[in-house]
């Protein structure tokens, strides 16, 4: 009953469209974070304990980041915003750091090298993200909905 | 890992994961074809769980990390169903896009696992 009584008079997702894609690729990159991270901190945490607590830092980041896209409503967009403007800025700094002095990150984090160990979606994921949040702002959504938005 | 199996699931994932993802975007709302294929990837990857489990009896050992080629395998087989969940659920294009992104993105789990299976000290 509740439920229906919060969908019918508005869809407050922003579950639709294009950025369903855009959650599923979320998704699927905070479970291979998560389970590397789960990996490496069971078997090697002593070799490098910066490298692998930064690994599952950035893999809770990306599952928060996850749920906020999903949820509905200005605080979850404003976590959403929280979130993904860290891993914006977590593969910017790491990324240039392990750059700039590999031996600060012998071991690689999801972020080492602009997130090269993940296709670089790392790198590509969260402007996608802040672009789409910038596109779907929950004030807009009190206007008519745009066809195919 | 048996090698040809895997370079034959490794395959079917590739090419269905474009083809699922080209018909996405050509419009497509997902059909028998892109969630057969789907379905056809977690099969294969349910017989690579089986293999896995089996070729160490028959001497074919993984030489790295077996934890994390298990890590790899679980969340690979978790991916086909949940997307083939969410297309029965919303059924646009958007969701036969996203058939092919999680076939593509087992085909990069397969290859991980295919690395950490015969590369030694991975």
């Amino acid at each position: 009953m509740t439920e229906l009584q919060i969908d019918k008079p508005a869809r407050t997702t922003r579950v639709t469209g294009v950025g369903r894609l855009l959650i599923v690729v979320y998704g699927v990159l905070a479970l291979a974070a998560t389970g590397r991270s789960f990996v490496q901190i069971a078997t090697k945490f002593d070799q490098a304990e910066l490298a692998y607590t930064l690994s599952a830092l950035a893999a809770m980041v990306y599952i928060l980041a996850t749920v906020a896209l999903i949820g509905s409503g200005g605080s979850w967009y404003r976590l959403a915003w929280v979130t993904i403007g860290f891993e914006m800025l977590g593969v910017l700094v790491i990324g240039t750091l392990s750059l700039v002095d590999p031996a600060l990150f012998p071991h690689d984090t999801v972020w080492s090298v602009y997130g090269r160990g993940y296709l670089f979606i790392p790198l590509v994921l969260p402007v996608l993200g802040m672009w789409w949040l910038t596109r779907h702002h929950p004030v807009m959504r009190t206007i008519p909905e745009v066809p195919g938005g | 890992m048996i090698e040809w199996f895997t370079g034959l699931q490794l395959g079917i994932a590739v090419a269905g994961g474009v083809l699922c993802v080209i018909l996405g975007l050509r419009g497509r709302i997902p059909t028998d074809l892109t969630m057969g294929v789907t379905a056809l990837v977690e099969l294969l990857l349910i017989v690579q769980l089986a293999v896995a489990l089996a070729a160490p009896l028959a001497g074919n050992r993984a030489t790295g990390s077996l934890l994390e080629f298990y890590v790899y395998l679980i969340s690979a087989l978790l991916l086909p169903p949940a997307a083939g969940f969410w297309a029965l659920v919303e059924r646009n294009r958007w969701s036969t896009v996203i058939l092919g992104v999680v076939c593509l993105s087992v085909a990069v789990m397969i290859f991980r696992m295919q690395q950490i299976w015969t590369v030694q000290g991975m």
